[in-house]
């Protein structure tokens, strides 16, 4: 036998596939249980990451400010992005806006580990989302009830989180989003498999999508919880709620002492069934951060209702 | 026999499932008092700092050492190869520290070369065990003692030291149960 026929032998046996669904699904799974927090710069990222976050979102503003300021809020500069990546070893997250497939190119080209196609950005396009299956990096979407979550999914989003209301400081929209969601799959777990193609009809969602919930009685990919989380209490109340890990945008480094916030939310996710733990945990965090009443903004100033 | 997973952070689920399909008892460790009445322990994959952060803070690092180094067969994964590893290159992060190996973390590079193959795996010599790797670590060097169960493109990707066994890839992602089935063979010989 030749070097060459062995060489090629053993490629062909031993084929790397990159970037596949299972790669993709595999990172969201590897990220469970823990926090994946929103940073500005590098020196926040390190914070995150020694507080131990599983996670960072490099982003130019938080949620909180973004909505102060007003105006369209678009992807981060690069620059910012790769500052962050240079400055942890934990993955990094970044946003594009809703069906900006080109600014989801330029975050695959900067090589972040996932990409959110997030309703806190300005969304590009009114009607459609990025079609996720085209790129190589995993995409987390946000979602309100368990259609949305289903046509994010159909198109290839590797992960779910529950959009909440950003930037607010508020858990109730996050409650109701992941209530809404649980219900859904409990139904549908539940139901005679001849009214599958009616639920799936009624929740606008992709059939195969809804017969497999109904076979596993889980969401196909994990499903995470956002939007206004700000306490530790906050984060248990989400994971008892069927929340796998959950993202902390505004609500660490808008609170007066950041360092100790991000280590008391790490925590209380591991330990949320622990009553005990958690009343350790929550004692002298200084101020949470700036809230604001859901139901006091005008319709146009909610974020949850952008994405379709 | 009862296999307990650590379940501070990661995929601890996909191991339990795994666990419970081969027939094997499992409960998740989170706190000390979980580690009374386990006989093996499993490190999930996850973020290796994470890990090592929050077992260091709640002391479980010392028992589980302590129970490492009495015999007790633990399988890492992953971050649990870190975790496992007695150097990490490059980094001072907390772990256990029990194997004489070092580690260079992310080795591959970030998650857009994440990758899956079917790669050797020496107790199975016949047939390739599916690999998924994550963001993988790999083995850059092994002491005395610690036998080299799988290397992949000239990587150390799996090893095993006595009661002390580690992949970098993630066979609990898949349906392939041979590697979880080897490490009952080493509790079993315990």
């Amino acid at each position: 036998m030749t070097p060459d026929v062995s060489r090629h032998e053993q490629e062909s046996r031993y084929t790397v596939q990159k970037a596949t669904w299972r790669t993709k699904v595999g990172l969201a799974e590897m990220l469970r249980g823990g926090v994946i927090m929103d940073v500005v710069n590098a020196e926040q990222a390190q914070i995150a990451e020694e507080a131990g976050a599983v996670a960072v979102m490099a982003l130019e503003r938080v949620p909180a400010d973004i909505r102060r300021e007003g105006g369209v809020a678009r992807m981060s500069d690069p620059l910012i992005i790769e500052e962050i990546m240079n400055a942890v070893t934990i993955p990094v997250m970044a946003k594009c806006r809703i069906g900006h497939f080109a600014e989801a190119m330029i975050l695959e080209a900067l090589g972040v580990d996932f990409i959110d196609e997030s309703e806190v950005l300005t969304p590009a396009d009114e009607e459609h989302h990025v079609n996720k299956h085209a790129f190589k990096t995993p995409f987390v979407c946000g979602a309100r009830d368990l259609g949305e979550a289903l046509r994010r999914i159909g198109e290839g989003a590797a992960m779910i989180r529950t959009k909440g209301e950003a930037g607010t400081g508020n858990i109730v929209e996050a409650v109701r989003h992941m209530r809404a969601i649980m219900k859904d799959i409990r139904r549908i777990h539940s139901a005679p498999e001849d009214e599958l193609m009616a639920i799936a009809k009624q929740l606008q969602a992709p059939y195969d999508l809804v017969v497999e919930i109904h076979q596993t009685g889980r969401l196909p990919v994990p499903n995470f919880s956002a939007g206004g989380i700000a306490t530790p209490a906050d984060a248990a109340l989400m994971m008892w709620l069927g929340a796998e890990a959950v993202f902390v945008g505004s609500g660490i480094f808008k609170s007066s002492d950041p360092v100790k916030r991000a280590r008391a939310i790490v925590d209380a996710v591991t330990y949320y069934r622990e009553p005990e733990m958690l009343a350790e945990v929550s004692k002298g965090l200084g101020e949470a951060m700036p809230s604001l009443d859901v139901r006091k903004l005008a319709e146009e100033e909610l974020m949850a209702v952008r994405g379709w | 026999m009862i296999v307990g997973v650590l379940a501070l952070q990661g995929d601890f689920a996909e191991h339990l499932a795994m666990l419970a399909r081969i027939g094997v008892e499992a409960r998740e460790v989170r706190k000390l008092s979980d580690l009374e009445g386990i006989d093996a322990l499993i490190i999930p994959g996850g973020e290796s700092t994470t890990i090592g952060k929050l077992m260091a803070r709640y002391e479980l690092d010392k028992a589980i050492r302590a129970r490492a180094q009495h015999g007790m067969p633990i399988y890492g994964t992953c971050a649990g190869l870190i975790l496992l590893a007695n150097e990490i290159e490059g980094s001072q992060q907390p772990r256990l520290g029990l194997m004489d190996i070092a580690v260079v973390r992310n080795a591959f590079g970030r998650q857009i070369e994440s990758f899956e193959a079917d790669i050797p795996f020496k107790p199975t010599p016949e047939h390739p065990v599916r690999g998924v790797f994550i963001r993988a670590p790999i083995v850059s060097k092994v002491g005395k003692g610690v036998e080299i169960l799988s290397e992949f493109d000239g990587k150390i990707v799996a090893v095993q030291q006595g009661n002390l066994l580690a992949t970098a890839f993630h066979p609990e992602l898949t349906d392939d149960e041979r590697v979880h089935r080897y490490f009952l063979g080493i509790i079993k010989a315990q």
